[in-house]
């Protein structure tokens, strides 16, 4: 056991470093947690390291990953946390991309993946239904053959960022009379301007436009889209939300998440003094770093296991109840950092376009907001819930 | 020892309830939230034909005889509702000023106003750099001639846009937290020299950034004695922070009663989520939590005429209790509905929202777990030798 990094490891973060410092665009510098991206803005860096190569670290080389360790992947994640980059979206590059290398035909494999590295290509992910959130098994969307085609009817609801995509991957009922709800699934890729798809926004709490309800109506598919073999889409869909939660615990980016409070708390004051220097305040995020600490470790162990070749197991589920009950204390503790000013409303005025100064310091009008998105993270990817019920069904074997 | 409330308590409390139902809808409401204004002055003009603007005052004030719970019955209705209008400001802590400390000559000018409804105020005590301390100001009145010039900054005045005056502590002396140097001030907000930012907040109210820049008032605009204000801050504060405590009771219980409602509704795996045991102990300690800042509401209504010291605590004790029952609630009724309750549609995420701001209104959790633990430190007898 040892927890120093390699000369190598070191001269590879000099690498990273110099290279996003060298290359990220400074204008999006700290805007890596925001929702309210343009889609130029959230493919900007997407785009930049797709020319390098390095838009999909984890994936096999022959199909355009890096090759790094996954103490090198670490440390990029680190390094890209230090600028709060915006990094390329999960949906294709960690969700459609593994399925699509691991278990769809050459053809998919050449016409897709290349769009998912260069981030040419936006996808959206097609799962849940209004009446199959947690109990994703019992969707309804059909898929029925016709000739060459599938034709697709049904509603998805909350996908993210489907006001932007190009391509969906759906899962489809395409055998009614399965013996089990889990069979007669298939994984079906959909591009988004085929007739028939309809995207409605879904507002938010905070304010924002992030989800939709994506509505099918006679979309007709060629089947060549299908994945993998009819029927099969469970396992793929399991495959893929096994790899979603992975990188849900999202530690680098709570350690800046951490170092940006401590500077707001620094900044903002209580009986004229620095809030950083308030006792119970200190405490709390003193609380939170132990916190993040313990995850951080637990991640590394995981990521040691999992290189040795034992894929994510079940523990992957720690990773997203933690992770994401640590996220959701950051945004509440900034929150309450900025007072009185957490009050303040102006998402909207930055949407009109109009160029009013901020109320109140300028990091104080996302706290409120951030802090109502983050409740997202603890019912998404799989319910704090359901991981609950998975360590207590795979690990504890109750 | 008597919980019940007074007929006439319960009276406004039915008449109110009924008033929120048949004209404060949740659509109704978000029209309202949307609009220009913000808020429906008809609505106003109705409360105070009910009488509620009047029930907290004595009767020699012109009002119905009624007290704080009074003013609490209000509150819980509004917080069910998720009423936007400005009680607080308006009843509780410019009539608070009023009846407590306003001269005849104040109380014939805006009491009547105030309780016919024609009157609206907002209460500008918060600055950009004071957090909760009452006493941080950095605004000055400065003495001139037989009245005051008044400058400097107030931070998220709640309602300030909807108001005709202002309630505005400000330094007549000392340094910036001294215990003494405090005065209060009635400004007109019309009056040369204010100037205001208005902006929506994220609970569906409007605020202002409040600018006094040179605002010249008369000696008749003072409240209370010149820089002995601050005791009388902060017993209106109690006051508005046993309202606001109030209305997080209402808030809490509707946001917990949907929250049991959907769960009997909502079905995966092929049953009622609300059949899972794990959630069913959840909507429990929701209930428990309902229960006790209920129980805490009450304690800090009837304690506020008590002794300082004895004010202070019961208050704090309750806006921390109250803070962290709002918190876990609006933070399960989110979790328990699950995507729908991230949806701006759905009522729910409305009772999250307001039932957050609360804590951040008059001091939050930390700010009241500090008074009180200061004021029994304080409280504590030396012990013998
Ligand atoms: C912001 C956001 C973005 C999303 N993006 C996408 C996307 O891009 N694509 C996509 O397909 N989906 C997306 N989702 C959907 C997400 O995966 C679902 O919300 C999630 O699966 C939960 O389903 P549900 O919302 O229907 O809640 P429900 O399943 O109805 O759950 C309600 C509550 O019941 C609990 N519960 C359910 N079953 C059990 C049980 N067996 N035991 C104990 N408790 C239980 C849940 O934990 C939750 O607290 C997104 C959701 C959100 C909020």
């Amino acid at each position: 056991m040892n927890l120093e990094f390699s000369q190598d490891e070191i001269a590879f973060r000099k690498e990273v470093r110099a290279f996003i410092e060298e290359n990220y665009p400074k204008e999006l510098i700290g805007m890596g947690s925001r929702e309210d991206l343009t889609r130029e803005q959230f493919l900007a860096w997407h785009k930049i390291l797709g020319e390098k190569g390095w838009s999909a670290p984890a994936w096999p080389e022959k199909y355009g990953g890096t090759g790094w360790t996954s103490t090198q992947r670490y440390i990029w994640s680190e390094e890209n946390a230090r600028l709060d980059t915006i990094m390329p979206l999960p949906f294709g590059v960690s969700m459609v991309g593994p399925v699509i290398y691991t278990f769809a035909n050459e053809e998919i494999k050449e016409r897709h993946l290349p769009g998912i590295l260069s981030g040419d290509v936006w996808w959206c992910q097609g799962y849940s239904e209004p009446g199959a959130g947690s109990d994703l098994a019992s969707l309804k969307t059909t898929a029925v053959r016709d000739g060459d085609h599938y034709v697709i009817n049904g509603q998805k609801t909350w996908t993210t960022l489907a006001q932007f995509a190009d391509w969906i991957f759906v899962l489809c009922r395409t055998d009614p009379d399965a013996e089990k709800p889990q069979e007669g699934i298939s994984f079906i890729l959909v591009d988004m301007k085929t007739p028939g798809i309809e995207v409605r926004p879904i507002r938010t709490i905070d304010g924002g436009h992030e989800v939709n309800e994506t509505w099918f109506t006679d979309v007709r598919v060629p089947v060549e889209n299908l994945v993998g073999e009819e029927n099969k889409g469970w396992t793929y869909a399991k495959f893929l939300l096994a790899h979603e939660r992975s990188g849900i615990a999202g530690v680098a980016r709570s350690k800046r998440g951490v170092e940006r409070l401590r500077e707001i708390a620094s900044t903002e004051l209580i009986d004229g003094e620095p809030l950083l220097g308030d006792r119970d305040f200190s405490r709390k995020i003193s609380q939170l770093e132990i916190d993040l600490t313990a995850l951080e470790f637990t991640e590394l162990r995981t990521l040691a296991r999992e290189s040795e070749g034992k894929g994510p197991g079940p523990e992957s589920s720690i990773l997203k109840v933690k992770g994401t009950e640590i996220q959701q204390r950051l945004t509440e503790l900034t929150m309450e950092a900025v007072g009185n000013y957490a009050q303040p409303y102006l998402r909207g005025a930055a949407d009109d376009g109009s160029n009013e100064y901020p109320v109140g310091p300028d990091y104080a009008h996302v706290a409120s907001p951030n802090y109502f998105n983050m409740r997202k993270t603890s019912i998404y990817g799989g319910s704090n819930e359901i991981q609950r019920n998975i360590i207590t069904k795979m690990i504890l074997g109750l | 020892m008597d919980f019940n409330f007074t007929e006439e308590q319960t009276m406004i409390r039915d008449s109110l309830a009924r008033l929120i139902r048949e004209q404060y809808d949740f659509d109704t409401r978000r029209g309202v939230v949307e609009s220009d204004s913000g808020w429906r002055p008809e609505m106003w003009a109705q409360f105070a034909e009910l009488g509620l603007l009047m029930a907290p005052f004595s009767e020699d004030d012109g009002g119905l005889g009624g007290d704080a719970v009074d003013a609490m019955v209000v509150m819980e209705e509004f917080g069910k509702g998720l009423v936007v209008e400005p009680y607080i400001p308006t009843v509780v802590c410019a009539g608070g000023f009023l009846k407590h400390a306003g001269t005849a000559g104040q109380k014939e000018e805006h009491m009547a106003a105030l309780m016919g409804g024609e009157r609206v105020f907002a209460f500008a005590y918060a600055e950009p750099r004071g957090r909760y301390n009452l006493a941080d100001l950095e605004t000055t009145a400065k003495k001139d001639g037989s009245g005051y010039v008044i400058n400097g900054q107030k931070a998220v005045v709640i309602g300030a846009p909807w108001a005709s005056h202002l309630i505005v502590t400000a330094r007549t002396g000392g340094d910036r937290r001294d215990e003494n140097g405090v005065s209060v001030f009635i400004v007109a907000k019309d009056a040369e020299g204010v100037t205001t930012r208005d902006y929506p907040t994220i609970d569906g109210r409007r605020a202002s950034e409040v600018y006094f820049e040179n605002v010249s008032v008369g000696a008749d605009a003072l409240i209370g004695d010149e820089g002995a204000g601050l005791p009388l801050v902060e017993r209106v504060v109690d006051e508005a922070t046993a309202a606001a405590c109030a209305e997080a009771v209402g808030a809490m219980g509707v946001a917990h009663q949907m929250t049991v409602e959907y769960s009997r509704q909502r079905k995966q795996f092929g049953t009622p989520i609300g059949k899972f045991q794990v959630l069913q102990h959840r909507m429990v300690d929701m209930f428990m939590e309902h229960e006790q800042s209920i129980s805490m509401t009450y304690m800090a209504t009837l304690k506020l005429g008590e002794s300082d010291v004895e004010r202070k605590k019961a208050v704090s004790a309750a806006k921390v209790r109250i803070g962290q029952g709002g918190r876990f609630v609006g933070q399960e009724a989110i979790q328990i509905h699950g995507g729908m309750g991230m949806t701006d549609e759905l009522a729910v995420g409305h009772y999250f929202k307001r039932l957050t701001m609360i804590d951040s209104e008059f001091g939050n959790v930390d700010h009241h777990m500090k008074r009180y633990t200061a004021l029994s430190a304080a409280d504590m007898p030396v012990a013998a030798e």
